[in-house]
């Protein structure tokens, strides 16, 4: 299972107050989580990654296990820690005024 | 009794206002979306209870937003706005290059006759459409695509498709604006495109006078008289009388030119409304007094509307989609302000009172007249 932390715009959009949860067949990876994510809540494509190019758009940065993994590959496996439950993947809007 | 819903978008949310016909007292909810900005949200001629929203931010994009129920509940419909083909570049604001590229909806536009179509104007400028609700969109690329693409230019606010006129005598005829490309008309229901600019001036481009780059604000239709059209330029109010072949001013005695919205009054196609504003550099009323202008002779002489509007101390902008004509007689006037005010006349424009004051910036009015 895995813990999604959404931003609160998203939050509000998908009604869900705190974290979603998901689960995963296959490796745990930003592309995977994020297509699980989308997948459970339609409303969220073209709001995380780009419709055409699916790359992370440019206000929003993925977190976890107080490390920035928003450069790293989207087909890299996520960290353990994540991939067991025990800390959120995080998506975060860029502290951007608002 | 018939009753009116005033759809107001923020830049942090939608409100809904609703009156019996005597526009006294309001009833007002929201924040719908809250957080998000509302640059439109407007509802169907046809079906009243079928509400759009343009629903956007910087960070997560866009999203349209559908009600079937007048605004009660919404759910998200399609948010896919790809560009048919190359998108290719339009002119950035150094007059370099620079790639088309999505960032909101604008303005949504329904259809006269079918509730699940509607068209929306984009930033980059395109138009899209829909005709199953707002589910899939798709662009109608031949407005991109007729030439001049390439010439033009974001004005302040980004290089935005803002104004969708639907001719009611002629499904095939549609014209729309672009900030600052100008004004263009399909005969074809929106198949090709061609500039209708002729007799437009600015001196923000090379050329004052070219077919295309100006940066109009806005443009107004009667239902009764299509090939009348009123534009409200960044400087210049302006006349067609032939559906936009060519332009006239009509800026006559008003204390400035500059401005944002323009509206027809419901009844008297002849009789227009806009909100003077300093001057492009200044986005607030002259002699910080908030006057609406109203011309009953089709332009050139105007009449300032000030009665229950602030005369001093006032330096708020009324911005493009932020204006709204409802169909009851006497018709009402309705107006927002970047300070979050909403205004609402019941008499033609005559008084005016304000329906809540303390709003996030306004971005959008629009008004349905209810059965």
């Amino acid at each position: 299972m895995i813990r999604v932390m959404l931003p609160a715009h998203l939050r509000s959009l998908v009604q869900r107050r705190g974290e979603v949860e998901l689960q995963l067949e296959g490796a745990a990876t930003q592309r995977s989580v994020l297509d699980a994510l989308e997948a459970q809540y339609p409303m969220l494509r073209g709001l995380i990654r780009d419709q055409v190019t699916q790359e992370r758009r440019p206000f929003v940065r993925f977190f976890a296990c107080e490390d920035d993994l928003s450069h790293e590959s989207p087909d890299a496996v996520l960290p353990d820690a994540v991939v067991q439950g025990a800390e959120p993947f995080m998506i975060v809007g860029a502290i951007a005024g608002g | 009794m018939t009753g009116v819903r005033v759809l107001v978008g923020t830049r942090k949310g939608a409100f809904v206002m609703t009156a019996d016909g005597t526009r006294d007292r309001w009833d007002i909810s929201g924040p719908h979306f809250g957080g998000w900005e509302i640059y439109h949200l407007t509802g169907s001629l046809v079906d009243t209870n079928r509400l759009y929203a343009a629903q956007s931010t910087g960070w997560f994009g866009q999203l349209i937003q559908r009600s079937d129920d007048g605004g009660t509940t919404w759910n998200p419909v399609g948010n896919a706005f790809v560009y048919d083909g190359v998108p290719g570049t339009h002119q950035w604001y150094d007059g370099t290059p620079h790639p088309w590229e999505f960032k909101r909806v604008w303005h949504l536009e329904p259809s006269l006759t079918d509730p699940d179509t509607l068209y929306a104007g984009v930033e980059d400028a395109a138009l899209f459409r829909s005709s199953d609700g707002g589910q899939t969109w798709q662009e109608l690329s031949g407005l991109r695509g007729h030439g001049s693409g390439s010439r033009w230019q974001p004005g302040a606010g980004g290089l935005c498709l803002h104004t969708i006129l639907l001719d009611p005598s002629d499904p095939e005829r549609i014209v729309i604006a672009i900030s600052a490309a100008g004004a263009f008309r399909s005969d074809d229901a929106g198949t090709t495109w061609h500039p209708i600019n002729r007799g437009l001036s600015s001196d923000y481009i090379p050329d004052p006078d070219a077919d295309v780059g100006h940066c109009v604000h806005k443009i107004a239709m009667h239902p009764s008289r299509p090939d009348v059209l009123f534009m409200q330029k960044h400087w210049d109010v302006m006349r067609s009388d032939d559906a936009g072949g060519s332009w006239h001013e009509v800026s006559g005695n008003l204390p400035s030119d500059f401005g944002f919205p323009i509206a027809i009054h419901a009844h008297e196609p002849n009789t227009i409304y806009v909100v003077p504003i300093t001057s492009d550099s200044q986005h607030y009323p002259p002699d910080a007094k908030l006057r609406v202008y109203r011309s009953q002779t089709g332009g050139n002489e105007w009449e300032a509307l000030t009665n229950g509007l602030p005369q001093r101390d006032c330096y708020v902008n009324v911005l493009r989609d932020a204006m709204a004509i409802d169909t009851l007689d006497p018709c009402g006037v309705y107006f927002g302000t970047t300070g979050g005010q909403v205004y609402a006349s019941a008499n033609g424009g005559d008084s005016w009172s304000a329906i809540v004051r303390d709003l996030p910036s306004v971005l959008s009015v629009e008004v349905q007249t209810l059965p």
